[in-house]
């Protein structure tokens, strides 16, 4: 019983594996579907890089196995740009300089997707916490938080009509 | 960084879970898996089996009754903390759970979880030692009612036995506007605290104190309930030279030492923190202290 069927559906489409009962969700994105935009940082649950959607809601996918999420909806950073076309939070990531080496960006994208989905007018003060569990060496923050508050801005004068997805 | 293999098991229903944890060796259960799995991951906890709770819904929820809020073991961190009955009824809850962790291992980590991994500076165990609350323990032999002060038995220990599991804790409920405090330092947002410190105060006419609990964490291998600041409380009147002795109380305890920061210094933090916790909860029950 070490290895299990797990069938999860990602940026909306199935996949149907059975994978040993230690691998992480992390692991199965990245090696069994190939969706290397998930960044593993740590593989304890502290740099975030890892952040996906289950459900809806941010999870380290480090700190989950393939097995829990049977019968999930997972959301990858692949999944927020599906036709190759960037969500307003991607392309506000790009003009604010909020990326510089690129691997945290996976995770903070992520997480400030949940969060312009359930405060479209967040302080300042919500995207610092929001982006508490996730860490950057390069940026300093400071371009994040500048392309959230930017990407909210534009989601509330009407950008991206399929919302931060 | 990966875990050792193991057996993984999903149970449909709590019987199920139970008849497993009563029959396996070495196995273990699996909640959020926010602290259990980094554990696995650095093998620290290596297990043969585990036992995956994620499909019991009967574990999950929060029911209002009795004079008690029961919380299902499985509840996530992050429904309690933006549950309404949580906020109304179990104000310091809420306010602790902004320490727990990140949005992140909110959205997966449970109360259960926190409750039975019993890190000394964890802050759900705090605001249980805090409400006297009751852990409900199952197992194949029946249900156990553990008095939250029995529960905590030590540094990341319980009173569990190994085929028991918590199904829900019981926290019960003070008069509505009692005033609640809860403050705790650490070096960044979402790290364990280095000390912290909850206080609940209800207080009647003439700004008399009828309840008072101050707890303290991150300082002994449990949380601490400093009893000689709730007594120093209890029948006086509130104003600031009251606060001023219970928050004195915190410069008795024997706080622990470790790589984090000396006892000396937690000392100084629990004085401090208890000082603003209740005033914060002075405050809040409509007294100016």
């Amino acid at each position: 019983m070490s290895k299990q069927g797990t069938l999860i559906t990602v940026n909306g489409k199935s996949y149907g594996r059975v994978v040993d009962a230690r691998l992480t969700l992390a692991d199965f994105l990245r090696h069994e579907i190939n969706l290397t935009g998930t960044h593993l940082g740590c593989e304890h649950g502290v740099c975030g890089a890892c952040t996906v959607l289950v459900d809806g809601r941010s999870v380290r996918s480090c700190l989950m196995f393939a097995v829990q999420a049977n019968g999930c909806e997972v959301t990858t950073v692949e999944g927020l740009a599906p036709d190759g076309k960037l969500s307003v939070l991607q392309q506000a990531f790009i003009d604010n300089h909020g990326l510089q080496c690129g691997f945290c960006t996976p995770g903070m994208l992520i997480t400030l997707t949940e969060l312009l989905r359930e405060k479209p007018q967040p302080s300042e003060q919500d995207v610092r916490e929001a982006i508490t569990g996730n860490l950057c060496r390069c940026t300093g923050y400071a371009g994040i938080v500048k392309a959230a508050l930017d990407a909210a801005q534009r989601l509330r004068n009407g950008a991206g009509k399929a919302g931060a997805r | 960084m990966k875990p050792a293999t193991f057996d993984y098991h999903a149970p449909r229903q709590l019987k199920e879970a139970i008849e497993l944890l009563a029959k396996l060796p070495n196995a273990k259960i699996l909640a959020g898996g926010q602290s259990l799995v980094p554990m696995m991951n650095f093998r620290y906890v290596i297990v043969d089996h585990l036992i995956d709770l994620g499909g019991l819904d009967e574990l999950r929820g929060i029911t209002l009754g009795n004079g008690l809020l029961r919380i299902g073991a499985m509840t996530r961190q992050r429904d309690l903390e933006v549950s309404p009955e949580i906020a109304k009824h179990c104000p310091l809850m809420s306010e602790a759970l902004r320490h727990v962790g990140h949005r992140q291992t909110r959205n997966r980590g449970t109360i259960g979880g926190s409750l039975a991994h019993a890190d000394p500076a964890a802050e759900l165990p705090a605001v249980c030692a805090a409400y006297d609350a009751t852990v409900h323990a199952v197992s194949v032999r029946g249900i156990r009612q553990i008095p939250f002060r029995e529960f905590a038995a030590g540094f990341m220990a319980t009173a569990l036995k190994s085929d028991e599991m918590i199904a829900a804790v019981d926290v019960p409920i003070w008069r509505l506007g009692h005033g609640h405090g809860f403050h705790e330092f650490a070096r960044r947002q979402g790290d364990f605290a280095i000390t912290g410190a909850a206080a609940l105060l209800d207080v009647g006419v003439d700004n008399v104190v009828r309840r008072a609990t101050l707890t303290l964490f991150g300082v002994t291998a449990s949380p601490l309930r400093v009893e000689a600041a709730e007594s120093r409380l209890v029948g006086q009147p509130l104003d600031a030279g009251a606060i001023r002795a219970a928050a004195a109380a915190a410069w008795l305890i024997e706080p622990i030492s470790d790589i984090h920061a000396g006892g000396e210094y937690r000392r100084h933090l629990a004085q401090v923190l208890s000082s603003r916790a209740l005033n914060d909860a002075a405050r809040r029950a409509g007294v100016t202290a």
